[in-house]
């Protein structure tokens, strides 16, 4: 094993944290649009770029449109890109989000968590990169500064693969994550490059019936991004999801292959188990939110309460046997939703939560929070609340509410 | 080589090897894909291509076959200077970084009507505004025709599409065609030119000086399309001269927002008593076919009148007037 690295101790907002990875990750070309919480991102690149501090094409773009477009365009033509949006920018880009994972392109996007409009509001949840949930996209959620940096920087690898080859974003809550300052430890630029390596590409079959590195190379003419129908259309989106299946074991080995450099790593890489060994209730929930409901863990253990926590770092492709396997012996659990899925039986993650446990027996109960909804600030004692109604349903053995609004007026 | 040294003979054409091959699945009489195989014959090097969503796009790529001898990327219908803009990115850093085994490659962008004029517009727009270098054709067939001939910004006054449909109570489209060329020499754009496949030697030497431009370059290329205008196949070619002919399409430069006419509509204003009615060309196309009733005499009378005001437009912009 490696020894951990010499690193630097940093002041870094969210936003920083990922310019600077992405500013060491030797990125070519980067297509970047403004948008609140995720300016201070395209700001900072842009310094950079000012100071001739990369080597890296800044295309200022006229919409989040046109940035993803050209950051797949670029990635098509052999270029690492990386890109970054929030809210109404990331909803822009619904169409191209499909585009860019259709044609494979390794795009690596930060998305600054924030809500959807109407009424307009630039605060932090989920409901931006919820929606976009089925966009073949790989979706991780950082909990802290420190995480956001370190996740970037995997992002690329991850992204890269050639097992994978599909386009990754990272989420930070806005404002929580994105504008509050943290110490985040960096690794020095070489010990960063080595890690994200050189872009490599798989070698296809062209239309002559030789072998060629995929992407547009004069050399070896290749027709990207084609018309597939009745015929063809399918098998495409069958090795999409091969990807993304392929990427759970990718995830966990750049995990822990970058533990070995850094000395951190996030549970395996998909989900972050804390205090779940011998827990009997326990909630589930994505991003900065973990780190409160930590402390509530910690209280309560000292209560002698057996609660734990299951952090979902990887949303997609969504952990399945490694969350059901975390969440065994566990009765009674709370799923976190810090998006609202209008009409449906409760937000996005609690649907895959119930859905993977019906096979299981006996299952746990499994109940519902929507919380933080534009911003809206969710106190440690309404975070406690959550697992009083765990111990409740576990003594009551009844489910009076299964889904539950937190902090708001009724 | 230069475009002053260039000349290309009918010979050097038919010797140069194909970039848009035969067997796509373009319809009899597609002027857009004579445009798209004449231009690519014009090319100079290595050069990329991207299309927007389009008939040309549907034509050339059906998987597992395409038409393209070129690297070519297609990924939506709004996108293609945005995939230009990309790409000459991605080649300028990969340059500077020592990737690129190329001295150079050009970009072409090849959209519609829609794809341009409409909701390609912004990309466009944002494209030539940042200077990437690159040369954007639009084969203007003068509506929506991969989607079953709905009208777009660049379908002219009085024509019947789907969405414009000659009615008892509307004779088809009421608003005029987009002064689209105009509004990117409006972008202060160094190389901006229109062009008719009849003449295609001027075409394609407009293809290889719009190359040539460091920096952004629009062609707006006239592509009849038979199937939309309800026109005959065989006379496709005919129309894109009667067009020119009529200046319903004059063919004109503009170099670093100088304008100029160019040969076969300098002639026509040389010699004003040449100009064809706009009726020559309107005749036989199904889609101007409800003009001639009666009834909407007036809008025949739209068309030339509109028709005569944008030439004597462009005629002062070209320092030139014309005796009536």
């Amino acid at each position: 094993m490696k020894s951990v690295v010499k690193q630097e101790r940093m002041a870094l907002s969210g936003d920083e944290a990922v310019a600077y990875a992405a500013k060491q990750s030797d990125v070519d070309v980067v297509a970047a649009y403004p948008i609140t919480p995720q300016t201070i991102i395209v700001e900072k690149f842009s310094e950079y770029v000012a100071n001739g501090e990369v080597e890296t094409e800044f295309v200022c773009v006229e919409s989040e449109h046109s940035a993803l477009t050209a950051c797949l365009a670029a990635s098509a033509t052999g270029a690492r890109t990386f890109t970054a949006t929030a809210s109404a920018g990331l909803a822009l880009m619904h169409e191209m989000l499909f585009v860019t994972s259709g044609c494979r392109a390794p795009v690596v996007m930060a998305i600054a968590n924030r809500a959807l409009s109407a009424p307009i509001n630039i605060h932090g949840d989920h409901s931006d990169s919820m929606a976009q949930r089925d966009s073949g996209w790989i979706q991780m959620y950082a909990e802290n500064a420190q995480e956001v940096y370190d996740s970037i920087i995997q992002a690329f690898r991850i992204a890269e693969d050639l097992n994978v080859l599909l386009p990754v974003m990272v989420g930070l809550d806005g404002f929580t994550l994105s504008h509050t300052l943290e110490n985040v430890e960096a690794l020095t630029d070489d010990v960063v490059k080595q890690f994200v390596g050189t872009r490599q590409f798989p070698d296809v079959l062209t239309h002559e019936g030789t072998t060629a590195p995929f992407k547009l190379d004069p050399e070896n003419p290749m027709t990207i991004g084609p018309l597939a129908l009745q015929n063809y259309y399918f098998e495409f989106k069958r090795q999409q999801e091969e990807a993304m299946a392929n990427s759970l074991s990718v995830i966990q080995k750049v995990n822990s292959e970058y533990a070995e450099i850094s000395g951190r790593s996030y549970g395996n890489g998909l989900i972050e188990a804390y205090c779940l060994e011998d827990a009997e209730v326990a909630a589930v929930c994505l991003g900065s939110t973990a780190g409160t409901m930590k402390t509530i863990v910690d209280g309560l253990r000292q209560e002698g309460i057996k609660a734990g926590l299951l952090r979902l770092r990887t949303f997609r492709p969504l952990p399945v046997e490694e969350i059901r396997s975390a969440l065994g012996n566990v009765k009674a659990v709370a799923v976190m939703d810090r998006c609202i899925s209008f009409g449906g039986n409760g937000g996005p993650v609690f649907h895959e939560m119930r859905h993977m446990f019906y096979d299981v027996n006996p299952h746990p109960y499994v109940v519902n929070y929507i919380y933080g909804l534009g911003g809206r600030d969710t106190s440690p004692t309404e975070l406690r609340s959550i697992y009083e109604d765990l111990q409740r349903i576990l003594k009551t053995r009844r489910v009076e509410t299964p889904i539950q609004y937190l902090g708001l007026r009724e | 080589m230069t475009t002053q040294e260039w000349k290309f003979t009918t010979k050097d054409i038919a010797e140069k090897p194909d970039l848009f091959l035969s067997g796509h699945r373009a319809c009899a009489g597609c002027a857009p894909a004579t445009v798209l195989r004449l231009i690519m014959k014009a090319t100079r090097g290595p050069t990329i291509v991207t299309e927007s969503t389009g008939c040309m796009e549907v034509v050339s790529s059906i998987y597992p076959y395409t038409s393209w001898a070129t690297p070519w990327l297609h990924t939506a219908f709004e996108t293609a200077a945005s995939n230009a803009s990309g790409i000459e990115a991605a080649l300028k850093i990969m340059k500077k970084k020592g990737r690129l085994k190329q001295e150079h490659v050009d970009v072409i962008a090849f959209a519609g009507d829609g794809g341009t004029y409409d909701i390609g517009i912004q990309a466009l727009s944002g494209a030539v505004e940042r200077g990437h270098d690159f040369l954007f054709v639009l084969y203007d067939n003068e509506a929506y025709m991969n989607t079953g001939i709905q009208r777009s910004g660049g379908t002219p006054h009085g024509a019947a599409t789907t969405t414009s449909p000659a009615g008892t109570a509307i004779p088809g489209k009421l608003e005029y065609k987009k002064p689209i060329a105009e509004i990117m020499v409006a972008h202060e754009m160094p190389y901006v030119a229109t062009a008719s496949p009849y003449y295609w030697r001027d075409l394609i030497t407009k293809v290889r000086k719009g190359l040539e431009v460091n920096g952004p370059a629009f062609l707006h290329v006239f592509a009849p399309c038979p199937r939309g205008w309800r026109s005959d196949p065989a006379r496709s070619i005919e129309y894109a001269k009667l067009a020119v002919e009529t200046c319903v399409f004059p063919v004109w430069e503009a170099v670093n927002g100088v304008h100029q006419l160019s040969t076969p509509s300098k002639l026509l204003a040389l010699a004003p008593q040449k100009k064809k009615p706009v009726t020559d060309y309107l005749k036989g196309q199904g889609r101007f076919r409800h003009l001639f009733k009666p009834q909407n005499k007036k809008m025949l009378e739209e068309v030339q009148s509109m028709t005569d005001e944008r030439w004597q437009r462009l005629l002062a912009k070209c320092g030139m007037t014309q005796k009536s």
